[in-house]
C-alpha cells in the first residue's frame, strides 16, 4: 500500500518514541535482573556455597563391631557373625506397596514384618535406608542381589549380628542384644549418632547391657558424595570407627556349661566363687532361654511362654533372687554369739525339740529334739534351738553386723542387669519399715535365717569364701577389657579370730563328711577335694509343711553353701533349689556334683563319689546334656 | 551501519544482499548459541551427546534458514503474514487434534524429522501479524476501539488454544510479544492502562474475596496459587526447583566454581538443567561474571533490534524488527527471573542457549526476517 510521507513520518516518529520507551523498559528490567544475580552470587554466595555442600555431601555411619565376649580361658561367649539384610530407601524406591510386594515375592516375608516395614519407611526420613528384611541366607539375597535393575532403592547389605554360640548357657550373665527401641532412644539420654543406624544392636539385658559403652565402640563416618536422588557417586572421605573392647569374664565356660545343665529341669540358682580372688567362675539359673532368640526378634508366643512358665526363666536367680537362706545363716548367728563372748565352743545347749520364748513355741526341725549339743554338733545336725538361744544371748544387731561382715546386706558391684541386696534386718530397719518394734521372736527366726532374713546366693557364695580364707572376698565378673586386666580386690581380714573360724569350719567339715551329718549323703571321697558345707530348708510359707504332700509353689526352698577342698579351700559353691524340698536331698547333691566339677576341672571319675551312689551317679552324669567346649576354641582373643 | 551500507542509495539486489546482512547480528547469535554448546556439553558431564551436538546441527539449519529468509525481500514476507498466522493457528488446532502428550502437556506434532512445536511458531507469527496489520492499518485508525479489539482477538484466540496444553509460559509470552507490538504501533495509553488495571482488579478481586462467602474459586485453586506464587510453602514439591536453582546460582558466586564443576548440576539437583535451568549451570559453573556477560550479550542483540527498528522507515519492518526484539526480550527475562526465584516457574526456555529444536528454529528464522527488514529497508530520503 502507498503511503503519504507525513503518514509515514508521524508512524516513524510513534515508533521512535514508543520504542525508546520499551527499550528504557526493558534495560531498566535487565538491571533489575543484574542486581539480583548481584544479590544472589556476590552477597549470599557464602550461604549458598554451604548449601550446596551440604546437598552434596552425605555423612553416613559406619557401624563397629561389637567388642567379643570371652570365658576366662578366651572361649568365645558372644560372638559377632555376618548376616544379610535388605534394606530399602524410600526416596529411590518409588511406590512403596509395589516394592514391597516385589521384595516379598523373592524373600519370605511375613505380613507383620511388611506392615512393621511399611511404617519404619514413614516414619524414617526418605534418604535414610530402612531393613526391611533381615538374616537372610545367601540364597534369597543372591535372588535380590540379581533383581537389582527392577528394584531401585533396594540394596542387599552385609552386617554384623550377634551370636551367643553358648545359647542357654550365659542367657542370664552376657545376655542379650536388640534392636534399639524408640523408647531407649527416648529414655536412655544416648545420642550415639549410631543408634540410628537401623536395627542397631544395643545390649539389653545382662552384661550386654550394663557394658555397652565399652562393648559398642564408636562410630565411624564415611563422607560420600550424592546427587539428588541419593545415589553415591562416590566415597570423599572415609574414618573407620573403633570396634568395640572386647571383654574378659572371669567364668570359666565349661564349668558355666555343667552348672547350667545340673541345674535343667528345676528352678534353680547356683553360683562358683574362686575363694582366693573372688572370681565368678559359674553363675547358673535354671530355667534358662535361648538369648539367640531375643537377638532375632522373640517371636510373641516364645515370649508369652517364658513370662507364664512359673519357674520364671527370665530372672537371673543367683544376683537378683532374695531367699530366705534357713539353716546356711547359722554360721552368721555362730560367729556373733561366738565373738560376743556369750558362748564357748564346747558349751552345749540342751535341744528338747522346742525352744519357749515369750509364751510361744519355736520348733527345732527334729520333733524329738538333738539332745545336749556344741556348736560344732549344732552345725552338723543343724540344731535350731541351740541358734534360738544364741540369738536370746547375743541380740540382733550382732547377728546382722557379722551378717554384714560375712557379705550380706549389699549390692556388689557387677555388671548384671539387677542385683538384689538382700536384707539383714536391724530394729531400726524393722521400725522404719513396718512402724513396729523388734520382737524377740524375730530375733529368734532370724538366727536360722527365717522372718526377715533375705540373701541372694551370690552372697551365699561370698559367705562360704569369706568364712573359708577369713578375708573379706568380693566377687568379680569382669576379667579384662581390651586386654587391661581388671583389678582383683584384695580381701582384708575379717578380723574374725581364726580360732572361732575354725571351729564354725569344722562344724561344715562334720555337715558333709560325718555319719549324721545332714549333707552326710553328698559326702565326697576324695580326701584332698572334701567340701565343708551347710544345708539349709527354709521355709516359704509359716506352717511347716509336708513338702511332698503341698503344690510346689508351697514347698521349702533348698539350699546349700559349701567351700572345698576343706584343708586349702579354692571353690566356694552355693545352690538354691526354689521349693526343692530340704537341702540336703535337693541342693547338697547338686553342690557336691559341682563342687567336684569345678576341682576335676571335668566330669569327675565315679571314684570320687560314695560307693553305693555310683550306680545312680553314672545314671545322671550319662543322662547330663553337656555342650563339647574346647578351650580356647573359636578364634583367638582380640 | 557500515561505510558500505551508508553510502547505498537503493536496496540492495542479487549477491550484493549477504554484503548487507547485518554480520554483527550474526556473530552475536552465534556466540549465544555457542555458549549454549559450552553448557549443554558441561550438563551432560563433558559430553557432546545427548544435547549439545543435535543442538549445533539444528544451529546449522536454523542459520541456514535464516540467510534464506534474510534474502527474500521483506514486502513478500509482509504478505505472507496472515498465511503464516492461518498456518499456525491450524498447526495449534492439529496439536490439539494428534499431538503428542510430552512433559505432561500436548505440544509437539511429529514431522518425521523433527517435531515441531507450532506455539513456538505462534510467538513470531503473532508478532509479524500483528506488524502487517499495523502496516495496512492507517494509523489515524489505530486507536479507535473497534481496530484494537481486532488484534486483540488475534491474540486471543492462539493464546487461548495454547493455554488449553496447557502452557502457560507460551501464553503469556504471545500475549506480551502481541502487546508489545500494540505498543510500538501506538496504541493510546489508555487502552494498556485499562487493561492493567482490569488485571489488578481481577486479581484483587479474586485475593480479598478469599475467605468470604462469595469466593470466586475453590479453595483448592487458591491453595495452587500460594503454591505457585511462593514456592517454599512445598518445599519438596513445587518450592524444591527454585530452592535448588537459587543454590545453584549463589554457590557460582563471583566466578563461579569452574566449567564442569558445579555440582548442584552435575549431580542432578537442578531440574531440566539442559533446557528451563541452563542459565542456571552458566552462572554455577562461570559466577556473576559468566551470568552478566550473557545478560550483555542478550541485551546487544535486543540493543541492535531496537536501534535497526528505529532507524527503519518501513513501518512493517520496523514493527517486525521490535516485535521480534522484544518477544526475544521477554524469552529471556521470563527466563533469566524464573530461576532467580523472581516469578514463579512457568517453562520458558532461554533463547538460543537452551536446548530445543522448535525454539531455536523459529527463533532464527525470527531473525531471519529481522535481517530481511534491515537488508530491505527503505533507503535514501523518503
Amino acid at each position: 500500500m502507498k503511503r503519504a510521507a507525513k503518514d509515514t513520518l508521524a508512524s516513524a516518529r510513534t515508533i521512535s518514541r514508543r520504542a525508546l520507551i520499551l527499550g528504557g523498559a526493558q534495560l531498566t528490567f535487565m538491571g533489575g535482573l543484574g542486581l539480583r544475580m548481584r544479590y544472589l552470587q556476590v552477597d549470599q554466595a557464602d550461604q549458598y556455597l554451604l548449601l550446596a555442600e551440604e546437598n552434596r555431601i552425605n555423612l553416613r555411619l559406619l557401624a563397629p563391631a561389637r567388642g567379643l565376649i570371652y570365658d576366662r580361658n578366651g572361649v568365645v561367649i558372644a560372638d559377632n557373625e555376618q548376616i544379610y539384610r535388605i534394606v530399602v530407601v524410600r526416596e529411590d524406591a518409588g511406590d512403596l506397596d509395589e516394592t514391597l510386594a516385589k521384595i516379598s515375592r523373592l524373600v519370605a516375608l511375613t505380613a507383620d514384618e511388611i506392615e512393621r516395614a511399611r511404617r519404619e519407611l514413614r516414619r524414617r526420613s526418605s534418604f535414610v535406608p530402612v531393613t526391611i528384611a533381615d538374616r537372610l541366607n545367601w540364597d534369597e539375597v543372591a535372588e535380590v542381589a540379581v533383581n537389582a535393575p527392577a528394584l531401585p532403592g533396594v540394596t542387599p547389605e552385609v552386617g554384623l549380628s550377634r551370636y551367643y554360640p553358648m545359647g542357654e548357657d550365659f542367657a542370664h550373665l552376657v545376655g542379650y542384644v536388640g534392636a534399639v527401641s524408640e523408647k531407649y532412644l527416648e529414655q536412655s539420654g544416648d545420642d550415639d549418632p549410631l543408634l540410628e543406624i537401623p536395627k542397631f544392636q544395643v545390649g539389653k539385658r545382662g552384661a550386654e547391657s550394663e557394658l555397652e559403652r565399652t562393648l559398642r565402640g564408636s562410630a565411624g563416618t564415611r563422607r560420600i558424595e550424592v546427587n539428588a536422588v541419593g545415589r553415591v557417586i562416590r566415597e570423599l572421605d572415609r574414618i573407620d570407627g573403633t570396634a568395640g573392647a572386647p571383654v574378659q569374664m572371669t567364668v570359666d565356660s565349661r564349668l558355666q556349661n555343667f552348672v547350667q545343665a545340673r541345674l535343667a529341669g528345676q528352678s534353680a540358682a547356683a553360683v562358683v566363687l574362686d575363694v582366693e580372688t573372688g572370681d565368678i567362675l559359674a553363675m547358673g539359673s535354671a530355667p534358662s532361654f535361648d538369648p539367640n532368640k531375643f537377638v532375632r526378634g522373640i517371636s510373641r508366643a516364645d515370649y508369652r511362654a517364658l513370662l507364664d512358665n512359673k519357674f520364671r526363666p527370665l530372672p537371673n536367680k543367683p544376683a537378683q533372687g532374695a531367699y530366705p537362706p534357713g539353716s546356711t545363716y547359722k554360721m552368721v548367728t555362730a560367729l556373733a554369739a561366738l565373738e560376743a563372748g556369750v558362748v564357748r565352743p564346747e558349751e552345749t545347749v540342751y535341744c528338747p525339740g522346742f525352744l519357749e520364748v515369750g509364751g510361744r513355741k519355736f520348733k527345732c526341725w527334729k520333733r524329738g529334739g538333738h539332745g545336749n549339743v556344741n556348736m560344732e554338733q549344732s552345725l552338723k545336725y543343724s540344731c535350731d534351738v541351740y541358734y534360738y538361744e544364741m540369738s536370746l544371748r547375743v541380740g540382733i544387731e550382732k547377728t546382722s553386723e557379722m551378717a554384714r561382715r560375712l557379705g550380706f546386706g549389699r549390692r556388689y558391684d557387677l555388671p548384671v542387669s539387677s542385683i538384689s541386696a538382700g536384707l539383714t534386718p536391724t530394729k531400726d530397719w524393722k521400725f522404719a519399715r513396718h512402724g513396729a518394734e523388734w520382737l524377740i521372736g524375730d530375733s529368734v527366726n532370724a538366727s536360722i535365717g527365717q522372718g526377715y532374713v533375705l540373701a541372694s546366693p551370690l552372697q551365699l557364695a561370698v559367705m562360704s569364701a569369706r568364712l573359708a580364707t577369713g578375708r573379706a572376698i568380693t566377687p568379680r565378673l569382669i576379667k579384662s577389657i581390651g586386654g587391661v586386666e581388671q583389678p582383683v580386690r584384695d580381701g582384708e581380714k575379717l578380723n574374725i579370730n581364726e580360732n572361732m573360724l575354725r571351729v564354725v569350719r569344722k562344724g561344715m567339715y562334720a555337715v558333709s563328711n560325718e555319719t549324721r551329718g545332714t549333707a552326710y549323703r553328698s559326702r565326697i571321697i576324695d580326701e584332698a577335694m572334701q567340701m565343708a558345707g551347710k544345708t539349709g530348708t527354709s521355709q516359704v510359707s509359716n506352717a511347716l509343711v509336708n513338702n511332698k504332700e503341698v503344690p510346689w509353689e508351697q514347698r521349702d526352698h533348698a539350699l546349700f553353701v559349701a567351700f572345698a577342698p576343706y584343708d586349702k579351700p579354692k571353690y566356694a559353691v552355693s545352690v538354691v533349689v526354689e521349693h526343692g524340698g530340704g537341702g540336703s536331698t535337693a541342693a547338697a547333691p547338686v553342690a557336691r556334683d559341682i563342687m567336684l566339677q569345678a576341682q576335676y576341672g571335668q566330669l569327675p571319675p565315679l571314684t570320687a563319689y560314695p560307693a553305693s551312689q555310683r550306680s545312680t551317679i553314672k545314671a545322671r552324669q550319662d543322662a547330663l546334656q553337656l555342650r563339647q567346649i574346647k578351650p580356647g576354641s573359636g578364634r583367638s582373643r582380640a | 551501519m557500515s561505510y558500505l551500507e551508508n553510502n547505498l542509495k537503493t536496496i540492495p539486489t542479487g549477491w550484493r544482499k549477504v554484503l548487507h546482512l547485518n554480520w554483527a547480528l550474526v556473530l552475536l547469535l552465534s556466540t549465544v548459541a555457542s555458549v549454549g554448546f559450552v553448557m549443554l556439553y558441561s550438563v551432560a558431564g563433558g559430553s557432546l551427546e545427548p544435547w549439545a551436538a543435535p543442538q549445533m546441527k539444528r544451529f546449522a539449519l536454523g542459520m541456514g534458514a535464516m540467510f534464506i529468509v534474510a534474502m527474500v525481500p521483506i514486502w513478500f514476507w509482509r504478505n505472507m503474514a496472515a498465511l503464516a498466522y492461518i498456518g499456525s493457528l491450524l498447526l495449534l488446532v492439529a496439536v490439539e487434534l494428534f499431538g503428542t502428550t510430552g512433559m505432561g502437556a500436548q505440544r509437539w506434532i511429529d514431522l518425521g524429522f523433527m517435531r515441531l512445536q507450532p506455539s513456538e511458531l505462534m510467538k513470531i507469527a503473532v508478532v509479524v501479524m500483528l506488524a502487517a496489520y499495523y502496516d495496512f492499518l492507517d494509523i489515524r485508525k489505530v486507536s479507535r476501539p473497534l481496530w484494537v479489539l481486532l488484534p486483540v482477538f488475534l491474540i486471543l484466540l492462539p493464546t487461548a488454544l495454547v493455554l488449553r496444553q496447557p502452557d502457560l509460559g507460551t501464553s503469556i509470552l504471545i500475549i506480551a510479544g502481541g502487546a508489545i507490538v500494540m505498543f510500538v504501533a501506538g496504541v493510546h495509553w489508555a487502552y494498556f492502562g485499562a487493561v492493567f488495571a482490569m488485571v489488578v482488579g481481577l486479581v484483587a478481586a479474586v485475593f480479598s474475596s478469599r475467605g468470604t462467602p462469595w469466593q470466586l474459586l475453590k479453595d483448592y485453586q487458591y491453595s495452587r496459587i500460594d503454591t505457585f506464587l511462593d514456592p517454599s510453602r512445598d518445599p519438596l514439591g513445587a518450592g524444591y526447583h527454585i530452592t535448588q536453582s537459587k543454590i545453584a546460582l549463589g554457590s557460582g558466586g563471583w566466578n563461579g566454581r569452574g566449567f564442569m564443576q558445579g555440582t548442584q548440576s552435575r549431580l542432578n539437583f537442578l531440574p531440566e538443567k539442559q533446557t528451563d535451568f541452563i542459565f542456571t549451570t552458566l552462572a554455577e559453573e562461570f559466577g556473576f561474571v559468566g551470568g552478566m556477560g550473557l545478560l550483555a550479550l542478550f541485551g546487544l542483540v535486543l540493543a541492535f533490534c531496537i536501534a535497526s527498528g528505529i532507524s527503519n522507515k518501513d513501518r512493517f519492518g520496523a514493527l517486525l524488527t521490535i516485535g521480534i526484539g522484544g518477544t526475544f526480550f521477554l524469552f529471556f527475562a521470563v527466563n533469566m527471573s524464573m530461576v532467580m526465584g523472581l516469578v514463579p516457574v512457568v517453562g520458558v526456555p532461554l533463547p538460543m542457549v537452551s536446548y530445543g529444536g522448535s525454539a531455536m528454529l523459529v527463533l532464527l528464522l525470527a531473525f531471519g526476517l529481522v535481517q530481511s527488514a534491515h537488508i530491505h529497508r527503505p533507503r535514501g530520503r523518503l
